[in-house]
């Protein structure tokens, strides 16, 4: 069993899946089964495997685990894949949300079925493969690469202004990542290899940090999203379909905050600790702008994509307070965000399938005919504001702790934040589902089937589990964000050593 | 014996020379008859030519021809190109009821000219390959007599393709003038200490090699005769003559002026992002797809010279790399061109795509892998093309050059997906005709190259870097 490559195999079944369905044949009806079953059979089992890479991850052990190591590009660029702290739990989130969202778009994709499944699929190999690259280039192709089956999801699937908004997405994300990769190239000629491990303790010169932390900072801000470079996120979320926002909210945002955990914080600490105050002013403006933007939403999803880069805003400060708390939290923030803002996205899901509008004020006193929903709905609003109870409150708590060790007043700014959030998700919530049911198109509407029923039940689990019982998470980041930690304390005390000594 | 065997270093260009006149004589007396035998064995004997180019030992003709890795390198990429343009023209010349059994000849004597470019070590050697190519090129540009666009566009390309030979001349003139010699070797070693008739002499050599890859500010006559050439000749024009154009390219400017690398690094700087910005932007407006390619083709040369600009053999491995990665993708993207017919009739607007992803979608999927490809997005091979000519960039400090490809690459890619957008996203239009055999063979092998580059990309990898060390 030690022998398996359990890592590549997580990374590449679904893209066997992928090609399983474009060998379907048959008639049109009969593709369409087939390829949705194929998909979810394909998800789970991915879904399984991953969960061996759980159960046998040994979380006392600060290096990375499940090493493969192939040459690949001639001498510039090996086949290096591994997990640590913390990547695992990103992967697991993956592959844990994949099978719902396959399952979300049973029956609302009606069109072009077995291609919608497969780029959901290829999505997911590249997802997996960005989390679990130990190499610079081979990162690169993996995160990069995932803009094709995303610009063909929104474009393909989308609402009517989705050619603008894949566009936007995609040229957005590219121009931002372009830059990062000159600084990958610049970082294998000071070093002379692009592997992430040695990389991790190689130091940079001072002033080759600051440029390279600036060239990541415009991939990953733009990725995560931060303010003001977020404006592509409303869009793309509002035109791209439920299990497309779903999987952009949950696991594509993920990956810039992924990003500065794995290169920025490590591989730049002088530049991260110099930059600091301005990571902290942009999340502090992201919380605290976006939320207010978010107050004067008409559209449901936009409302809840505003709110995502505010929760960002938590993640970015957090990691970049540097303190073991503010960087445990931001990983279960982000972790947390995953599960509750996918949720949220489904949710608004269920009633555009009903009523094939996302405007607030299309509804009103749904909870009369939606009992299941609105409970569903609730617990979820209250995830995203940071109820204590729900896995919200551990990230928020989290990060701001570790924020308040350095610096008081962006901790109190960032408060500010939540309860702004509190102020439009219930505000949300009421006008939705409190009230009268006066609309009479809303009369006829129905509560929640048994597919999504099965869809929640998991997400609604993990919200109150993780919110209760948040140890399984922390514990398996914890030794990788100390020795983390540790290395960025150790190369800024030798930093102001040297300053002291000039 | 002994002195046949000096002449072993230009076996494949006599083969071919040989086999072209040949055919000739078969064609001249076989008439009408014997055009798809004469495009049978044109094809045979290119790939016949490529073989023998790769199997040939590392030696020299003299001082003027040298067959080294590089030359190996290069010139299988060239006679494959050739032979895939020649197999790629034969149902268009069918339907249009062009078939002469000159196209396929002169695209020989082009490709022998090519052959003579990869491997010239002189200056005179470099002007005949040049010339012989060209020649016949201008020829086959307006083969399509009774079409006005098509000898409009044969004689713009030789009006000015006679101008920027004019050039190149007289640069070399300058050149064998403050050296001494046309040999590459000693133009090296002449340029040790250059002086500024030298110099004057380099900028003209370079402006005539810029005119026949088609860099800005050379590069005008591009989208005119991409759009009236005949397009299985356009097909040809994007992919052999631009190997040959940028092996001579890097030849001369590592080979002959290695020792002022800083004189005309900034040349090369200046057009490579002027092209790169050009190609990009222009490309935006254009409707017309074979225009479109054109601008694309300007951008795609520019994306190449940033490799030379770094004047390193990784430079010159990332110039290598790119070009055949370059080939693969231009004559995948012209099969689809080529394949756009409709009422029997050719259409040649990128709105004539439409929902193409619906009535057709094996040809979709393939044309968009090529298209994102194009743009450089990885996983495709495209990526990896930008990939190395970046890398040498950097490690040779041009971090103004590197920053501008980067960008125009991103403004580039708009164009690319807009292509995409059409065809993913847009109502279905009226289907395409079938698409014939030969057609599906070229898209299907260039566009799996694309996508499963990265699977294993070694073996290219390390042929270029080979064939670019083999220049240092």
């Amino acid at each position: 069993m030690a022998s398996w490559p359990i890592l590549s195999l997580t990374t590449f079944l679904p893209l066997v899946g992928a090609l399983f369905i474009l060998a379907l044949r048959g008639e049109d009806e009969t593709i369409k089964r087939n390829a949705r079953w194929v998909a979810l059979w394909a998800t789970l089992v991915t879904f399984a495997v991953s969960l061996i890479l759980w159960w046998r991850f040994d979380p006392a052990l600060p290096e990375f685990q499940f090493v493969e190591k192939h040459a690949w590009l001639g001498g510039y660029g090996t086949y290096h894949m591994g997990v640590d702290g913390i990547s695992l739990p990103f992967v697991i989130l993956t592959t844990a949300l994949m099978p719902l969202c396959i399952v979300a778009s049973w029956l609302t994709i009606e069109n072009r079925v077995k291609e919608y499944m497969v780029a959901f699929l290829v999505l997911e190999t590249l997802m997996v493969g960005t989390f679990s690259a130990l190499d610079l280039v081979l990162f690169y192709l993996f995160f990069e690469g995932g803009l094709i089956p995303m610009f063909l999801i929104i474009g393909v699937w989308g609402g009517p202004r989705r050619v603008y908004a894949s566009f936007k997405f995609f040229l957005y994300t590219l121009l931002g990542s372009v830059l990062m990769l000159l600084a990958i190239m610049a970082m294998y000629w000071q070093a002379k290899t692009t592997d992430i491990t040695v990389l991790l303790h190689y130091s940079f010169p001072r002033d080759m940090q600051s440029w390279l932390w600036l060239a990541f900072l415009a991939s990953f801000a733009v990725k995560l999203p931060m303010w003001p470079v977020h404006t592509w996120l409303p869009d793309a979320h509002v035109e791209a379909p439920t299990a497309g926002s779903v999987i952009l909210a949950a696991i594509l945002l993920k990956m810039g905050g992924y990003g500065f955990l794995r290169f920025s914080l490590p591989m730049f600490p002088i530049a991260s600790h110099d930059y600091a105050p301005m990571m902290f002013a942009l999340s502090v403006v992201a919380i605290v702008y976006t939320s207010l933007v978010a107050l004067v939403q008409e559209d449901m999803k936009k409302l809840i994509a505003y709110s995502s880069v505010a929760h960002m805003g938590f993640v970015t400060m957090g990691i970049f307070a540097a303190t073991t708390q503010g960087v445990a939290g931001g990983i279960f923030q982000m972790v947390s965000h995953g599960i509750v803002s996918g949720a949220l996205f489904l949710c608004v899901g269920v009633v555009y399938d009903r009523m094939h509008t996302r405007e607030i004020a299309a509804y009103g006193g749904l909870v009369n005919r939606m009992p299941a929903y609105a409970a569903v709905f609730m617990v979820f609003t209250l995830a995203n504001v940071g109820l204590p109870g729900t896995s919200g409150f551990v990230g928020e708590f989290l990060t701001l702790i570790g924020t308040f060790k350095v610096n008081a007043a962006v901790a109190t700014l960032a408060t500010i934040g939540v309860i702004l959030s509190a102020c439009y998700a219930l505000w949300l919530y009421r006008k939705v589902i409190f009230g009268k049911l006066e609309k009479p198109n809303l009369a006829g509407i129905t509560d929640l089937g048994y597919r999504e029923v099965a869809i929640f039940v998991p997400l609604l689990v993990l919200t109150i589990l993780l919110g209760v019982y948040p140890k399984p998470v922390l514990d398996i980041s914890a030794t990788s964000v100390s020795a983390l930690i540790d290395g960025y304390q150790q190369a800024i005390g030798a930093a102001k050593s040297a300053a002291l000594v000039k | 014996m002994k002195e046949l065997l000096a002449f072993l270093p230009i076996l494949p260009e006599i083969a071919l020379a040989v086999g072209a006149m040949g055919l000739l004589m078969f064609g001249a007396y076989g008439g009408e008859r014997v055009v798809t035998t004469i495009q049978g064995l044109s094809v045979v004997l290119l790939i016949f030519a490529a073989v023998l180019a790769a199997m040939l030992p590392d030696s020299r003709f003299g001082t003027s021809f040298v067959v080294d890795e590089f030359a190996r390198f290069l010139k299988v990429l060239a006679f494959l190109g050739s032979a895939v343009a020649i197999v790629m023209s034969l149902d268009y010349l069918a339907v249009e009821k062009q078939q002469k059994f000159e196209y396929p000849i002169l695209i020989l004597l082009s490709t022998v000219g090519m052959g003579m470019l990869i491997s010239a070590n002189d200056l005179i050697a470099l002007y005949l390959g040049l010339e012989l190519m060209s020649l016949a090129l201008y020829v086959v540009a307006a083969s399509n007599r009774d079409s006005i666009r098509s000898t409009e566009a044969g004689l713009k390309y030789f009006v000015l393709g006679a101008l920027s030979s004019g050039m190149l001349l007289y640069g070399c003139s300058l050149i064998y003038g403050f050296t001494g010699t046309v040999s590459f070797e000693g133009i090296a070693e002449g340029s040790k200490h250059p002086g500024i008739g030298l110099i004057f002499g380099l900028v003209f050599l370079f402006a005539g090699l810029c005119f026949k890859v088609s860099a800005v500010p050379f590069h005008m006559w591009t989208p005119d005769v991409y759009e009236g050439a005949p397009t299985p000749v356009t097909a040809f024009f994007a992919a052999a003559p631009k190997i040959a154009g940028i092996a001579i390219f890097v030849r001369v400017a590592v080979g002959a002026f290695h020792e002022i690398v800083p004189q005309w690094q900034q040349i090369i700087v200046f057009v490579a992002i002027a092209s790169m910005v050009l190609g990009a932007f222009a490309a935006i407006g254009q409707r017309n797809i074979k225009r479109l390619m054109a601008y694309s083709s300007i951008g795609h040369m520019g994306f190449a010279l940033v490799g030379l600009a770094s004047g390193t053999a990784v430079g010159v491995q990332g110039v290598l790399i790119y070009i055949a990665i370059y080939l693969a993708m231009t004559l995948g993207t012209f099969a689809v061109i080529l394949a756009m017919r409709r009422n029997g009739e050719m259409v040649e607007e990128i709105g004539d795509l439409a929902g193409l992803s619906r009535s057709n979608p094996p040809l979709a999927f393939l044309l968009a892998i090529l298209l994102f490809s194009l743009a450089g997005i990885p996983p495709l091979a495209g990526f990896f093309a930008k990939f190395y000519v970046f890398l040498a960039a950097i490690e040779a400090g041009l971090y103004t050059l590197a920053v501008i490809g980067v960008l125009a690459s991103v403004v580039g890619a708009y164009y690319y997906l807009l292509i995409v957008k059409i065809m993913y996203f847009d109502e279905p239009v009226q289907a395409f005709q079938p698409m014939p055999g030969e057609l599906k063979a070229v898209l299907g092998v260039t566009g799996l190259f694309n996508l499963l580059f990265f699977v294993y990309p070694a073996p290219l990898i390390e042929a270029a870097s080979a064939a670019a060390k083999s220049l240092f």
